[in-house]
């Protein structure tokens, strides 16, 4: 294999901090589900290249119960957007603020 | 070769994670994660990850996208919203904590000795292997993602099916959004009233 496992690494880290950043700054609880897609799914990349270095299928079997966690995780954040569409709610975390003390 | 399906696959991936964070449709977005996803997918094939490869094609492409595409559809235009106006401290942190996070990572990634990589066989990475891992070394961990899937289908039918729909009456919207909002509701309805009567005697002539 030519490309070595800390490429790997290196490209999941800026995906991983693409998202945090897209989690941070953005209002629309839509968009910061899909960053925290891109965040999981940048995790993964990184258990799967652990697992190449390694030789086992300890990594793969971790990652797949990774993405049925992260369905699980977008199944009830999208049920909570759904709730607050029909409830008329704005869809902007800002302006939710009734548990702000 | 393996060094340039990296690259594109990789700048792809970057390319298209910036586009989900920067789009302001969520439509768009979501477009642009599912080339995300596939390009992930190019690069776990390239560390012969053949079947979390496909699983990642399969599960997300394919459910939780499709998944996301209904609710943007049924949000409709509310969903857009832009990043919108924030203190500039607040946003330089943030930038500024998430950046450190990625330089820390990649510099220790790039300076640590992790060895070699060992060869492996045709049959690393195939179903075979990592079914027969997960229902004997991981059986537990594989029985309690079923069971949190359940638990979050539940919660999908509550959240989403509970409750009646709030209809928000002409004095409710006029102290929400003002006068100029409820005139625009009612020259709507007054609009579609009038789309109806046309197609219906459009549809009684011919």
């Amino acid at each position: 294999m030519s490309v070595g496992i800390p490429m790997f690494l290196a490209v999941s880290a800026i995906l991983f901090t693409i998202g945090l950043i897209g989690v941070l700054l953005r209002r629309s609880p839509l968009t910061i589900l899909l960053s925290l897609e891109i965040m999981l799914n940048s995790v993964n990349l990184t258990l799967v290249a652990f697992s190449r270095q390694v030789g086992g299928s300890d990594g793969q079997v971790f990652a797949l119960v990774v993405m049925g966690i992260a369905a699980a995780e977008v199944v009830v954040g999208l049920g909570l957007v759904v709730a607050m569409t029909r409830r008329s709610m704005v869809l902007d975390t800002d302006e939710l603020r009734t548990l702000n003390g | 070769m393996d060094l340039v399906v990296f690259f594109v696959a990789s700048v792809c991936a970057i390319a298209s994670a910036i586009a989900v964070v920067a789009q302001k449709n969520p439509f768009v977005s979501a477009l642009a994660l599912l080339a995300n996803l596939a390009s992930l997918a190019a690069l776990m094939l390239l560390l012969e990850a053949q079947f979390v490869a496909a699983a990642q094609i399969i599960v997300y492409a394919g459910a939780v996208m499709v998944m996301f595409l209904f609710v943007i559809a049924y949000v409709g235009p509310r969903g857009e919203i832009g990043p919108g106006v924030r203190k500039p401290w607040l946003v330089a942190l943030s930038v500024f904590a998430a950046l450190l996070i990625a330089v820390e990572v990649v510099v220790v990634v790039m300076g640590a000795s992790l060895g070699t990589v060992v060869t492996v066989d045709a049959s690393y990475g195939s179903p075979a292997a990592i079914g027969e891992a997960l229902v004997t070394d991981y059986l537990l961990a594989f029985e309690v993602v079923s069971v949190i899937l359940f638990m979050a289908a539940v919660a999908g039918v509550v959240f989403g099916a509970g409750g009646r729909p709030v209809r928000l009456s002409a004095d409710q919207v006029l102290a929400k959004e003002g006068e100029s909002a409820v005139e625009r509701r009612r020259e709507a309805s007054r609009a579609a009233l009038e789309a109806a009567r046309d197609s219906t005697t459009g549809e009684s002539a011919r």
